[in-house]
């Protein structure tokens, strides 16, 4: 049995569905995301699982016990705010002392688990600072040994790292990969990051407009976008309007309009004639001055450089095919003093191979 | 450079500090030289500067043989000597606490209802509650003269639930009863006020996380609103309990002669009996033990803030 079961949950504000008819389930030991723009709902339905809102239709079940209408002090689930929410009058031990204070824990036992998870965070000699004594990423940890000190079922944390800097997001989501590796308590994380979704989660639910899009391992999510918006939202990815026109065991041809014709893997439940978009990520397609023709199971296309990106470790190449369409793709800056292969107007020669691609039917 | 910037910080630092010389250093300093003094035959001070007998030319009196005659700790003397005054300053300290504690119990629920109203609601609510500072402070005591009165409404209602219950009627004006509703009543905006800066800026996200990690309503409030409030709560009992412990004007009116505080003596000195010596003595024992209060309240909130677990 599912830990945590979200079953068809409906919340509206006025007018405003902001989810609508979610169901899925979380294991325990799980490291799951909700994944989205905002305004998606993500924050609507974590809020629903702290029990700040009530779901307007559907059920949540933790351990199959109902918790509609358990206020959020009587959950065993605790949240880490984006804005960390730290008390400004407690020092740091007090703060993680609070939700064992509040569960009535003899004040011993206080004592030592409250040592035992500052050492989790690496917090120990900071113990008795005050959270405006401590650095951004200092408090985060506060923030996270806080809500973990008393073993909720199900942590929540709610963009926890959007306030802090690139250098230091890497490094946390580093501590909290380790963290929750450690112990073994389910996260539900909610980001509007794809970057961070991938690199986190086992599983991310990919949402918008207050619906789940695509739930799934992020390696899939990545690869086989099931929708447009999945595939656009997350990562860069090139979407090409195509039909159908044969159908074979091991690969369809599609017809790119203006671009011609394309070989992609077969798709369950295509037929002949059936509209839909190829999805191809820049890092899958090859680029290059020259590059040899009729290369089997491989796509060859000219077009010239039409914009570059200077991105550091790659650069992004956006090129021009000979009818107007523009592909985006990239080179890794990797051979030594190289900062770029082309310039604009260059004449450079694409390829791809069949199965790079995903088809999506409309 | 630095001279320049010395110029800046007396330009700036100049006028309040010469403010606070004149209308403040000077004259209590000259109370408190006027506590050591004896009174003149007709009230006032005895003159230091005066006629010398044999020559008819102003001169100073005092000089160091004959200042005993000028000079004298028996003001002093006579407020410790005397149990009324100590016991009236008991008396008018409990007044004030009392004054203070109501206008805090009022005042909290009411600050923490404006500060969680809407947003376009909060300034109208502040304004009503300043709204009795237009009228005159007079006119605002003569109104609970009326209203505690024995024909006024609430003697009236609360001597008739009396009745039914078979007591006696009530007199409420002219008792210490009238004198702390009137206080409270006098100070409740200087309550509020403060403690609706303060509770306005509070950060709800806290009372989600104390609640999300287990904190019931009433540990929400004591545990996390409480402790943030203080400084509004120490603000406002401030500026209620000084004013109230001094005043006169209330007790005068509506006090009878159960109800005078330390304020009423203190005028009574400077203007019924003309005795300035001791009525400068009361005031200075009355400032020295506001700040003897202060002093204690601010090593007793300073006391374990970083306490361990």
């Amino acid at each position: 049995m599912a830990l945590l079961e979200i079953r068809d949950v409906v919340k509206r504000f006025g007018d405003f569905t902001a989810v609508n008819h979610v169901s899925l389930s979380v294991e325990a030991g799980e490291f799951f995301t909700l994944l989205g723009p905002s305004g998606c709902g993500k924050t609507t339905l974590l809020r629903m699982l702290a029990g700040f809102e009530e779901p307007d239709e559907g059920q949540l079940l933790l351990d199959g016990q109902p918790l509609n209408g358990v206020p959020p002090e009587k959950r065993p689930v605790h949240t880490v705010f984006q804005s960390y929410a730290l008390f400004p009058h407690m020092t740091v031990e007090h703060n993680v002392a609070f939700p064992l204070k509040m569960a009535k824990v003899p004040a011993d036992q206080i004592k030592a688990r409250v040592a035992e998870v500052l050492e989790d965070v690496r917090l120990t000699q900071f113990a008795r600072r005050f959270p405006h004594e401590l650095s951004g990423g200092q408090r985060q940890r506060v923030a996270i040994a806080r809500a973990l000190v008393n073993r909720p079922r199900v942590l929540l944390l709610d963009e926890p790292l959007s306030a802090l800097d690139a250098k230091l997001r890497e490094q946390m989501q580093l501590e909290l990969i380790n963290l929750q590796k450690e112990v073994g308590i389910t996260f539900i994380y909610v980001t509007h990051d794809q970057g961070e979704a991938l690199a986190l989660s086992h599983r991310i639910a990919v949402m918008s407009q207050g619906q789940v899009e695509q739930l799934d391992a992020p390696e899939n999510i990545y690869s086989y976008p099931k929708s447009r918006f999945v595939a656009d939202f997350i990562g860069q990815c090139n979407l090409l309007d195509a039909t159908i026109t044969e159908i074979a065991a091991d690969r369809m041809k599609v017809e790119i309009p203006g671009v011609g014709t394309a070989e992609v893997l077969p798709v369950a439940g295509a037929t002949v004639g059936q509209q839909g978009t190829l999805t191809l990520r820049p890092e899958k397609i090859k680029l290059g001055a020259t590059l040899p023709a009729n290369v089997p199971d491989e796509i060859h296309f000219k077009g010239k450089v039409h914009d570059c990106l200077y991105l550091g470790d790659v650069t992004v190449y956006i090129v021009e095919l000979e009818n107007g369409t523009r592909i985006e793709t990239m080179l890794p800056n990797a051979a030594p003093g190289r900062a770029r292969f082309f310039d604009d107007n260059d004449q450079v020669e694409l390829a791809w191979r069949f199965d790079a691609g995903h088809f999506l039917l409309a | 450079m630095a001279r320049s910037k010395n110029l800046a910080k007396w330009l700036i630092s100049g006028p309040p500090l010469l403010y606070l010389i004149f209308f403040f250093a000077i004259p209590t300093a000259m109370m408190a030289f006027a506590a050591f003094r004896f009174p003149g035959d007709y009230g006032g001070l005895m003159p230091l500067f005066g006629a010398d007998p044999a020559t008819g030319k102003n001169v100073l009196l005092v000089n160091s043989h004959n200042w005993h005659d000028y000079l004298t700790l028996d003001n002093f003397a006579r407020f410790f000597q005397e149990a009324v005054y100590i016991e009236l300053f008991i008396k008018s300290f409990g007044y004030a606490l009392l004054t203070t504690l109501l206008c805090l119990l009022a005042s909290y629920p009411l600050a923490w209802l404006i500060a969680r109203s809407p947003k376009k609601w909060r300034d109208l609510l502040v304004l009503l509650v300043i709204l009795p500072f237009w009228s005159n402070f007079l006119i605002r005591v003569y109104a609970w003269m009326i209203i505690l009165g024995p024909q006024g409404y609430f003697a009236k209602l609360v001597n008739t639930v009396l009745g039914v219950v078979g007591i006696a009627p009530q007199q409420f004006l002219f008792t210490p009863f009238a004198v702390i509703i009137v206080l409270v009543y006098v100070h409740l905006p200087f309550m509020v006020l403060p403690l609706y800066a303060n509770l306005e800026k509070h950060d709800m996200a806290l009372l989600d996380a104390a609640q999300d990690l287990g904190a019931s309503r009433w540990q929400r409030f004591w545990k996390v609103t409480w402790p943030l409030s203080l400084p509004g709560v120490y603000a406002g009992a401030a500026l209620v309990f000084i004013p109230a412990l001094g005043i006169f004007a209330v007790p005068d009116l509506v006090g009878g002669t159960d109800g005078i505080m330390i304020g009423n003596l203190i005028k009574q000195q400077f203007l019924d009996s003309r005795d300035w010596p001791f009525g400068s003595v009361l005031s200075i024992m009355l400032t020295l033990s506001v700040l003897i209060m202060a002093g204690l309240m601010a090593m007793l909130g300073r006391g374990g803030k970083r306490n361990a677990l």
